[in-house]
């Protein structure tokens, strides 16, 4: 059986506030239930491989994020792939440049890889801080914490959900943070937001592979830990 | 009239005012125990008449000390390496470095005609207006507390157009980092300091165009705009110096590790701008041995304990690098506090794997990040309350406790132990 291949984009551009981590644990986690795999890295000066099973964006500053956006539809090889079925996760301006249109370094709308129906823009104020949202009950993901750090906000369009409606921080801007369609999915929490949040890797996982082999307990009770102490910082 | 009023009574009386009751607003606070008194005095000064600054500095040559990791040890290196010159130097040691700590400083000593002044990366473009310094010292550029820093290649963009509208003032710039070497690249007057680059992370692709940077080793440069690595006149060369005749010294400090050795070099280049010799700058360098708390060992119930500060990822794989070999136990404590960066997702930028078979503590505020972070590297470890805790758990052994902490567990460590020198 092929290794699970996870495919880490641009990190030359958009790794500036830990999302390496998401790379990190996704890998645990499926390493841990027994499923082969393997991350591949991909700089800006390089090819996107077709081939990958999920691939992960971070977040970045302004300019890196114009920059991936412009090399990557050059490229053409994540379309490809989300068109395949890939399971794409993307993190703050990662996410932001899923959508149509972005605000790019003095918020001129820059063109986005149009893979997620949404529009963002420069936002009135710095969105700073934990974050607590409840994801969409139909993907059994539950409670999501991490933290937000972006001065843009985010409109959905009629072409995807709403990830989850936040009861603490500010997320997407209108009550509601991140969104997905199909298997690709977007969301504005650092933390980084699968270390914070296993069964939102799970997901991940099990849009890549289906039903998942079990996870060992005592692996994820330190994260169980830490996801019960930062809801209660918050609350 | 004593030698401290003789310099105040040239500032205009709104100035000499707002110095004074400054001072004494410093000197209160220090007396109450609130840390040592620097930020909250030059605050007032600067409430009741905004271009102290500029009054203050005025008149004397001042040498400006910034980048994300080094900052507080290279001011402190090159105010011993500009000693031979004699007289007072003023500075802020304490690492209080935005404009109210420099006021401070200026104020404190008057007769000082050199000032070396630690600078937040934020604050450069007005102190540059503000103090016309003769020497700004440009470290190094890399992430650092990401919820309340500006974006990187923002600030390096405004430090070069500060610097490049400022051709009185020598630059002395590390040309190994692609950021940084950028920032000077406007200014006519640069000292450039091969002092190596240990964090990529932040200079992967060029800063005038975005391309992705070629680097072979410490060089650099760019296929689509040609901004690249500039020749250096001085360089750090494993423990030597190589200054501008192509002479190699051994370094022989008392502070440890590759980037104290780098800052070094920075501050033996900057001795050099005000006519100093290697020999007598390099002989005042050796003599630091601690810096603010950093390095020091403190002896808490039989045990040995060294103090490291690191608080940013380009921070942590400088220190990590610095500790003691096993079977040294390792105590890392973080928080994230205002001052420390409020989001611990930096703790993901940071390779502990070098830790595994390793002794290792973990303690702070934020002790289950880090606990989750050394879990997904596979290093095993031990979480403690206090330092307390941790000297217990290692009071058997021999070998000394290295402890590497962010900035207020640090702080809250030197409380613990008693406020270390």
């Amino acid at each position: 059986m092929r290794p699970l291949r996870l495919v880490w984009i641009y990190p030359d551009l958009l790794s500036t506030y830990g999302d390496r981590g998401n790379v990190l644990v996704l890998e645990r986690r499926a390493r841990l239930r027994g499923i082969p795999v393997e991350v591949v890295e991909v700089n800006s000066d390089q090819r996107v491989p077709r081939d990958g099973d999920v691939y992960l964006m971070g977040g970045g500053e302004d300019l890196p994020q114009t920059l991936a956006t412009r090399r990557l539809l050059a490229d053409g090889g994540l379309h490809e792939a989300a068109e395949r079925g890939a399971v794409v996760f993307a993190v703050c301006a990662g996410y932001q440049m899923m959508g149509v249109e972005f605000g790019g370094a003095d918020d001129t709308p820059v063109q986005g890889l149009g893979l997620l129906d949404i529009r963002s823009g420069r936002g009135e104020q710095r969105a700073v801080g934990e974050i607590v949202a409840d994801v969409d009950p139909g993907l059994n993901v539950g409670r999501l914490t991490g933290f937000e750090n972006h001065q843009g906000v985010t409109r959905l369009g009629p072409g995807v959900r709403p990830l989850a409606r936040t009861t603490i921080g500010t997320g997407n801007g209108d009550g509601t943070e991140g969104s997905y369609a199909g298997r690709v999915l977007g969301t504005y929490l650092h933390g980084p937001a699968l270390v914070r949040n296993p069964n939102l890797a799970d997901l991940l996982l099990f849009w890549a592979v289906g039903p998942l082999p079990p996870f060992p307990a005592p692996a994820e009770e330190l994260a169980n830990r830490l996801r019960a102490e930062r809801l209660a910082a918050v609350q | 009239m004593d030698a401290n009023t003789h310099h105040r009574t040239r500032l205009p009386i709104r100035a000499k005012l707002a110095t004074t009751v400054g001072d004494a607003a410093a000197s209160v606070s220090r007396l109450a125990g609130k840390g040592d008194g620097s930020v909250i005095g030059g605050r007032i000064g600067l409430r009741l008449e905004p271009d102290l600054l500029s009054l203050l500095a005025a008149g004397r040559r001042v040498v400006l000390v910034t980048g994300t990791n080094g900052k507080t040890t290279t001011t402190r290196l090159i105010t011993a390496a500009l000693a031979p010159l004699g007289g007072q130097i003023a500075s802020n040691i304490y690492g209080a470095n935005m404009d109210a700590g420099a006021v401070s400083a200026l104020s404190r000593t008057p007769d000082a005609r050199i000032a070396v002044l630690e600078t937040d990366e934020k604050y450069i473009p007005s102190m540059v207006k503000a103090t016309k310094p003769r020497v700004v010292t440009l470290l190094n550029l890399s992430r650092d507390q990401m919820d309340r820093a500006a974006e990187i290649w923002l600030l390096a963009r405004r430090w070069r157009e500060a610097l490049t509208a400022a051709p009185d003032c020598r630059v002395v710039a590390n040309a190994d980092d692609p950021l940084v070497a950028w920032s000077a690249g406007g200014s006519r007057q640069v000292t450039w300091v091969a002092a190596g680059q240990a964090w990529r992370e932040d200079s992967w692709c060029c800063p005038n165009c975005g391309a992705h940077l070629d680097r072979d080793g410490d060089d650099w440069s760019c296929h689509e705009c040609g901004l690249r690595r500039p020749p250096v006149s001085w360089m750090l060369y494993e423990d030597q110096v190589i200054d501008p005749s192509g002479r190699s010294t051994p370094l022989d400090l008392a502070l440890p590790g590759r980037a104290n050795r780098a800052n070094a070099v920075v501050a033996l280049a900057v001795a050099e701008a005000f006519g100093v010799r290697l020999e007598p700058a390099l002989a005042e360098v050796r003599r630091v041995t601690s810096v603010a708390g950093r390095y020091t060992s403190v002896s808490r119930r039989g045990v040995d304990i060294r103090l490291l500060l690191a608080k940013n990822p380009a921070g942590w794989l400088e220190a990590l690098d610095v500790l003691a070999p096993p079977p040294a136990p390792v105590l890392l404590a973080v928080n994230a506090q205002g001052p420390d960066g409020r989001d611990t997702s930096w703790l993901w930028d940071v390779d502990f794997r070098r830790l595994r078979g390793r002794t290792v503590l973990v303690g702070g505020e934020r002790k289950l990040d880090l606990a989750v972070r050394l879990e997904a590297d596979e290093v095993q470890f031990r979480l403690v309350n206090d330092i307390d805790e941790a000297v217990d758990a290692v009071k058997s052994g021999s070998a000394g406790l290295e402890v590497l902490a962010n900035y207020t567990a640090f702080q809250q460590y030197r409380t613990a132990l008693g406020r270390v020198q």
